[in-house]
């Protein structure tokens, strides 16, 4: 059955999608520009007999989800910047611990408090690690309000299938904005795997389940972290990406989430001026959809990389091109949104 | 496919109604099966009271939500015009609430219109919180990109719940601005 479109803003589909996603347990820490995130989990959440917890901090709160994760539930938080910085060091232990959880940043510009406005500031920490240790988060990217919804449940599936922390990166823009999205009134069902190695009570099991990311050993650790990077690489395979107007393009422009929109609208303007651009988008950070990227760049003449940030995602572009093509950034910093004309420019600057 | 796409700001104090204007715009166009987006600012420009929003609607995909300058400009209040008059794209809509704005616009490269939106709202919905719908049904009435019936499913769908004297109110409000606009026109 086709769903009925409905008006809805970024973050309330990002928490109407963890509820359909099969969201049993929400902590979070109140933080702009994700709010509605909360609120409005804070009344779904109940309705449905699950769990909503406001905690004392984003500490806490990643913390609660590394618990709730341990015990089989399917746990998330979500926050901004700062607070999800104030979550790493939860994020490595829960990664460490091999658990499955999602957590959701919406950015906001940085460094420290920064701004409440849009930025695409934090590639690095979501998809290189962020806490310490050799970790990896399945990290997402969704580019309109119809995204939103869909991936808190793609995300948990990943979690689950890869017993890993999932992210969602989002930014102030997507959560704020609100397009037509499609919606079902009903719950779908949701399959979850069998999680045999959750710590909820011994429950006639010969031995006891144990979730712990101390390992003092150093050879039980190095072969512990090899079997992490072994899951890393399996996941590559998981790798989405998405593409417009690529076919005869001479520009390939890379871009993720809310700089993709402007991209796509700045390829739209450059080919009214004569000049053949096309969009590449990767849908997941990591893994990154590093050859569907040389595959649609074979043909183009040059790259252009669009991001808010000071230059991030641009490295893992370049590490896929490796030479092939020049790589050019456009980066806007500081919760500043370029529009579609000004990307338009840069793309015609790497034209000539 | 025609790849129409039109691209709308609206500005004004806050508690003019100026997002659920914008709300409105994207809720017809959806009525109607366009795609739309709407984003409001949020960040430090809201501080002060004024508020302002983008509303995009399209028959193909939309790509940003916001765009260097606009199809249409609706600027109820004088700081919004001051501030947005250089938002409108050359050849552009310029739609002035003439009710509380009374200095004039210095572009002449954009057609400007005037509406005396809250003493409309006020003396046919009773009201001066409906100036914004009174400030759509001007719009609508100089730049018809949308049908009269999806801004009037959006006014149902958005009010109704507040039962039917609101919805018939705001549809009234609407009118009033489409009649006056076109009596300006004539």
């Amino acid at each position: 059955m086709q769903a009925k479109r409905r008006l809805v803003k970024g973050n309330e589909a990002i928490a109407l999608g963890a509820v359909a996603g099969g969201c049993d347990a929400f902590f979070g820490y109140p933080i702009t520009p994700q709010n509605e995130v909360p609120e409005i989990l804070s009344q779904e959440m109940p309705r449905h007999g699950r769990v909503f917890l406001q905690a004392e901090s984003e500490v806490a709160s990643i913390n609660m989800v590394y618990g709730a994760a341990a015990a089989g539930m399917r746990a998330m938080s979500s926050s901004s910047s700062p607070g999800i910085s104030l979550m790493m060091e939860g994020m490595s232990y829960i990664a460490g611990a091999e658990l499955p959880c999602l957590v959701v940043n919406v950015m906001r510009g940085g460094p420290g408090l920064g701004s409440i406005t849009p930025s695409q500031a934090d590639y690095f920490q979501a998809c290189k690690g962020g806490g310490h240790g050799d970790y990896r988060c399945f990290v997402m990217a969704p580019w309109n309000v119809q995204e939103m919804y869909s991936f808190p449940g793609i995300a948990f599936e990943m979690a689950d299938r890869y017993r890993n922390p999932a992210m969602i990166l989002a930014d102030g823009v997507l959560g704020q904005m609100m397009e037509p999205a499609a919606i079902p009134d009903e719950l779908p069902v949701v399959t979850r795997p069998d999680k045999p190695w959750a710590t909820n009570g011994r429950n006639g099991r010969g031995q006891k389940n144990v979730a712990n990311s101390l390992v003092i050993d150093p050879y039980e650790l190095r072969d512990h972290n090899r079997k992490l990077q072994a899951k890393y690489a399996a996941m590559q395979a998981e790798c989405k990406w998405d593409t417009r107007l690529v076919e005869d393009a001479e520009i390939l422009v890379v871009a993720y989430g809310i700089a993709a929109r402007l991209a796509y609208s700045a390829c739209k303007l450059a080919r009214k001026r004569g000049i053949r651009a096309g969009l590449f988008r990767p849908i997941t950070l990591f893994p990154f959809p590093t050859q569907p990227l040389v595959e649609t760049a074979d043909g183009a003449k040059s790259v252009l990389a669009v991001e808010l940030s000071s230059g991030q995602m641009v490295e893992d572009v370049r590490l896929a091109i490796n030479g092939r093509l020049p790589v050019t950034l456009y980066g806007e910093m500081g919760g500043v949104i370029p529009s579609p004309s000004e990307v338009c420019d840069r793309i015609v600057e790497a034209a000539k | 496919m025609c790849g129409m796409l039109e691209e709308v700001l609206i500005a004004g104090f806050g508690g003019q109604g100026v997002l659920s204007l914008g709300k409105l715009i994207a809720q017809a166009a959806m009525e109607q099966g366009l795609n739309a987006s709407w984003l409001p600012s949020y960040g430090p420009e809201m501080r002060g009271g004024t508020a302002n929003c983008t509303v995009c609607f399209s028959d193909d995909e939309i790509g940003a939500p916001i765009a260097a300058q606009y199809d249409a400009v609706i600027a109820m209040n004088q700081p919004s015009l001051d501030k947005f008059e250089k938002a409108v794209r050359p050849g552009g809509v310029l739609l002035i609430n003439r009710s509380i704005i009374s200095v004039e616009p210095e572009r002449s490269d954009i057609e400007v219109h005037y509406i005396t939106a809250n003493d409309l709202a006020e003396s046919v919905a009773g009201t001066a919180a409906a100036a914004n719908v009174v400030a759509l049904g001007a719009l609508h009435a100089v730049r018809p990109r949308l049908e009269t019936g999806s801004l009037e499913a959006a006014l149902q769908s958005t009010f109704g719940r507040k039962g039917q004297k609101v919805v018939d109110a705001n549809i009234r409000a609407l009118h009033a601005g489409m009649d006056a606009m076109a009596e300006t026109l004539a």
